[in-house]
């Protein structure tokens, strides 16, 4: 009697076995997605949230920049330079030799129209914003912004020319609506 | 032994120099437990993840809320509408404060009807009446930073309870303050207790659980255990029956966040804070209303504030009130009928507490407020006395196996299962 049930004792054993082996795996699964599942809000919640994001991009008229000129808006939290460019400085910029350049870009894809420069008035370098907005700022050796954290010079188009920053001022996403105003974002 | 215990040598090699996983083997893993518990310890548990689910969200919410009286208001109504899932983790904590409430309240009682509070286990029951009290200030001052009226309304009774103090009274309440009314200073420093607290009471959960494992828990016999025989290790048998608690648990709590997120709050606590105006009928969160009604029964400005804290630390002494030998309720056949008696009085006082301080309902809630003292006072110990305990089991496995079988018995039945 006792021989005879561990005996089939040990034969369900073998089918339960994997039985229970299911059982647990699938609760371990529906355990992890249900924990995932409430995890994502506590992670998501740190994104930016809907009226941070309605705020991201901005209208600006430019026609009231005169030749020779330079504005600072802010854009997400940072500075955005807009310069209106004379024809010098427009014709230095679009004759520099590629070769010259840490990180090659011709002025022509930088600025959608020459007299405006729209860039992000952040240093590529470490983040601090450049100097040469002002009237009187140092512009740095090739007359574009100059930044004071570690020297790094920028020329006409917002190009890296000297200093520790790899890249040139970002250009942001931005279009013109009409003539005098442009949309940033 | 200790070095057989774990096979994997980077297991060891920590293990013999910081015992973590010996600690947790031994205290989560084969820590032997009663074996006929029923589902009312589940309530232990789930409180342990309460707090943690009020942690977890509050640090979230707290990303996005601001702690000024011009602000916090609309901050709120920012992260229900703009933050990601910021509804989600308010409703979650919102409703997570009741059920956090709900599921102590059934822990309280659950050791009230199975003496779960007597000896050896009186600092255990202790330290859970602080958890209480530090829940309670907790869940008050949560309620106060969302800054609509009955946040501003209820700081301004809540705190306005200190000025019955003799003498001192009036510069207590406005060092509470930090002004001369509830105002900036007194959201600030609520936040910033509000935020602290919790971690007040995980301190004083992890001595609870100290004090719990040192003689391990109660079980619905009251009696204490005699050996292997009597228990099983908590994993994975408890472990097992807590995650299918938890589960239902969460089902509740899933329930009243997506379909009834208010049904446990006010709505005038979507009007912004106005210190000009008090709302017609204001009334504190459910789980303050016995209290509140306690507060209200007696026509004495010191006297209500006494008796209203007089009813928590009442708590405190209880072990030494009733002088019984037997804990559970099944062997003693009057104290079951009074405790029953109980929680009809504590549910009648939620009751009264929620409706106007008038005509029938001041007379139940001064009989019922009676009754509350009458039973820890004057019952409890004159029970110890008078009533005659049924007789106990001789050992947890007796009434089970109906004897000595009770060894073979408690092996026997895991293996069967597979």
């Amino acid at each position: 009697m006792a021989k005879s049930q561990t005996k089939s004792g040990a034969d369900a054993s073998v089918e339960h076995k994997s039985r229970r082996d299911f059982i647990v795996v699938a609760t371990y699964a529906m355990g992890a997605v249900g924990a995932g599942a409430f995890v994502w809000p506590l992670v998501d919640q740190m994104n930016p949230a809907a009226d941070t994001l309605a705020l991201a991009s901005i209208e600006v008229d430019v026609s009231k920049i005169v030749e020779g000129q330079s504005i600072t808006i802010k854009w997400r939290g940072k500075p955005i330079f807009i310069r209106h460019r004379t024809a010098s400085e427009i014709e230095e910029a679009s004759g520099v030799l590629q070769d010259e350049l840490r990180d090659p870009e011709g002025d022509d894809v930088r600025a959608q129209k020459p007299e405006y420069l729209v860039v992000l008035g952040v240093c590529t370098h470490l983040g601090c914003v450049p100097l040469g907005q002002k009237v009187g700022e140092v512009r740095g050796e090739y007359g574009g912004w100059f930044c004071p954290c570690h020297g790094s010079h920028y020329d006409s188009s917002g190009r890296i020319r000297k200093g520790p920053a790899p890249l040139n001022l970002e250009v942001p996403p931005y279009s013109f609506l009409s003539d005098q105003v442009i949309r940033i974002g | 032994m200790s070095a057989s215990k774990f096979s994997n040598p980077v297991v060891r090699w920590i293990d013999h120099r910081l015992p973590i996983f010996s600690f947790l083997e031994h205290e989560a893993n084969e820590y032997p437990t009663p074996k006929n518990l029923n589902y009312f310890w589940n309530f232990g548990s789930l409180a342990g993840i309460s707090l943690v689910i009020m942690i977890v969200t509050g640090i979230t919410l707290a990303m996005s809320y601001t702690a000024h009286v011009d602000y916090a208001f609309e901050s709120v109504e920012r992260i229900m509408r703009d933050v990601n899932h910021g509804w989600l983790l308010r409703y979650i904590h919102m409703n997570g404060a009741s059920f956090f409430f709900i599921v102590v309240f059934i822990h309280i009682f659950r050791g009230l009807y199975y003496g779960s509070y007597k000896a050896p286990r009186e600092l255990l029951w202790m330290l859970g009446v602080v958890i209480l009290l530090l829940m309670m200030a907790t869940a008050f001052m949560g309620y106060v930073l969302p800054w609509g009226q009955m946040s501003f309304w209820g700081a301004t009774v809540i705190t306005n309870l200190f000025s019955a103090i003799p003498f001192v009274g009036e510069s207590i309440v406005t060092w509470l303050w930090g002004g001369f009314s509830v105002d900036n200073p007194t959201l600030n420093r609520f936040f910033a207790l509000h935020y602290l607290m919790p971690f007040l009471i995980v301190g004083v959960v992890i001595l609870h659980l100290v004090a719990l494992h040192r003689f391990g828990s109660n079980n619905p016999l009251g009696i204490d255990t005699r050996g292997p025989q009597d228990t099983l290790p908590f994993h994975p048998y408890y472990t097992i029956k807590d995650f299918f608690g938890l589960s239902v648990f969460l089902t509740f709590l899933a329930a009243a966040v997506f379909f009834f997120p208010n049904f446990l709050g006010h709505p005038d606590n979507y009007i912004p804070a106005d210190p000009l105006q008090t709302p017609a009928h204001i009334v504190p969160e459910w789980y303050f209303l016995p209290f509140y009604a306690i507060l209200r029964a007696v026509p004495d400005k010191l006297g209500g504030v006494l008796a209203m804290f007089g009813a928590i630390a009442i708590l405190f002494v209880l072990p030494w009130l009733d002088r019984s030998p037997v804990r559970s309720a099944r062997f003693r056949p009057l104290f079951k009928i009074f405790f029953w008696i109980l929680v009809i009085d504590c549910i009648v006082l939620g009751y009264v507490g929620a409706k106007p301080a008038e005509g029938m309902y001041l007379l139940v809630g001064r009989v019922a407020t009676v009754w509350y003292f009458v039973h820890f006072l004057a019952i409890l110990p004159l029970l110890s006395v008078i009533e005659t305990p049924r007789p106990l089991p001789q050992s947890i496995s007796t009434p089970v196996f109906g004897g000595g079988g009770g060894l073979a018995g408690a092996v026997a039945a895991p293996k069967e299962k597979l």
